[in-house]
């Protein structure tokens, strides 16, 4: 539910990036998402095709590009993929581990015409 | 020929920004503010319910309650003894965001009140998403939603600064590895602050008490 609001979010960026830059057209939308950052891409381009009818974003596409967890023992120091079941560390069993990816969640870069 | 513009900017950068603006103005007043996260029917507002009475005369508290719908909480905690109760309905939205946060703080005189609780919407997932300007996030779990929710939630497991385990006067009644669910939130977020608790019986509920009184005095 709250793609909506983040929807309107990304607009918004990425309209003040084109009109500093005096673009005509967006063309297409790079965005940078990980798993832990409990987004939907699918909802996200529903709400897109919404909100950026009648801009200079109409036509753009929108790009995912997901960027898996993995997380870091602060004991043996081995980056792992969490599981569902599982946090704690493959290797030694440890817990208390590090995010060190997949909480990503920003628009990269603008294709602009 | 398209150009491309490089950007990397955050998506919720806006809603963080206003958070801070949020937590400028609560510091302003010199106010501790939490904001309560848990799963619909984990025991916020009866956490609030039982906490006010317990502070009355120490503390001036004011209580802030986003649902979906209705004044419910609202007006219960304003029944336990809240000096000030705003009801936020975020009319369909799954969690509290700085904007809406922002609109309840502007009704409110917070140099009235030593103690700001903020209770968001019951859900585990998108509340941990949006900073609201608070001092502290309090997650409330509780024995009978089962031992595997910091394994299924760590986005909101990880990033809070206490957890209260509410209903532990259901352990002998389920199936509940407090070790299990303990290594899950130690993996994330080692050392974190706990308060076992039933707010039933009011076992454990001085500690809790003692921590709320303890950082709205340094506040």
């Amino acid at each position: 539910m709250h793609e909506l609001s983040v929807t309107q979010s990304l607009l918004k960026i990425a309209l003040d990036h084109a009109e500093k830059a005096n673009a005509q057209r967006i063309t297409d939308l790079h965005i940078v998402m990980g798993e832990l950052s409990s987004m939907v891409d699918d909802s996200i381009q529903f709400y897109w095709e919404l909100i950026a009818r009648d801009t200079i974003a109409e036509k753009a596409a929108l790009h995912f590009r997901r960027v898996p967890a993995e997380l870091q023992c602060m004991t043996c120091f081995h980056k792992y993929h969490p599981t569902d079941q599982e946090l704690v560390c493959p290797q030694c069993g440890g817990v208390g581990a590090k995010i060190i990816a997949g909480e990503e969640f920003a628009l990269e870069s603008i294709d602009v015409e | 020929m398209p150009t491309n513009i490089p950007i990397v900017e955050n998506i919720l950068n806006a809603n963080d920004r206003l958070a801070e603006e949020n937590r400028a103005r609560i510091d302003a007043a010199g106010v501790f503010s939490i904001n309560i996260l848990a799963s619909p029917g984990a025991g916020k507002t009866s956490l609030i319910e039982q906490t006010l009475p317990l502070l009355k005369g120490k503390l001036r508290v004011a209580a802030i309650d986003g649902d979906i719908a209705t004044s419910i909480d609202a007006d219960r905690a304003a029944a336990a003894g809240a000096g000030a109760a705003i009801q936020i309905n975020t009319g369909g939205d799954c969690h509290l965001d700085a904007v809406m946060l922002r609109g309840a703080l502007e009704q409110l005189d917070l140099t009235q009140f030593d103690l700001l609780i903020v209770e968001n919407v019951g859900n585990l997932v998108c509340p941990a998403n949006f900073k609201l300007g608070t001092h502290k996030t309090v997650l409330v779990a509780s024995v009978p939603e089962g031992d595997d929710k910091p394994y299924k939630y760590p986005g909101t497991y990880r990033g809070v600064d206490a957890l209260v385990i509410n209903k532990i006067d259901l352990l002998p009644y389920v199936n509940f590895r407090m070790d299990y669910f303990q290594q899950g939130v130690q993996v994330l977020n080692p050392g974190v602050t706990t308060f076992p608790l039933s707010c039933r019986t009011g076992e454990g509920l001085d500690a809790w008490v003692e921590w709320l009184i303890a950082n709205s005095r340094k506040a």
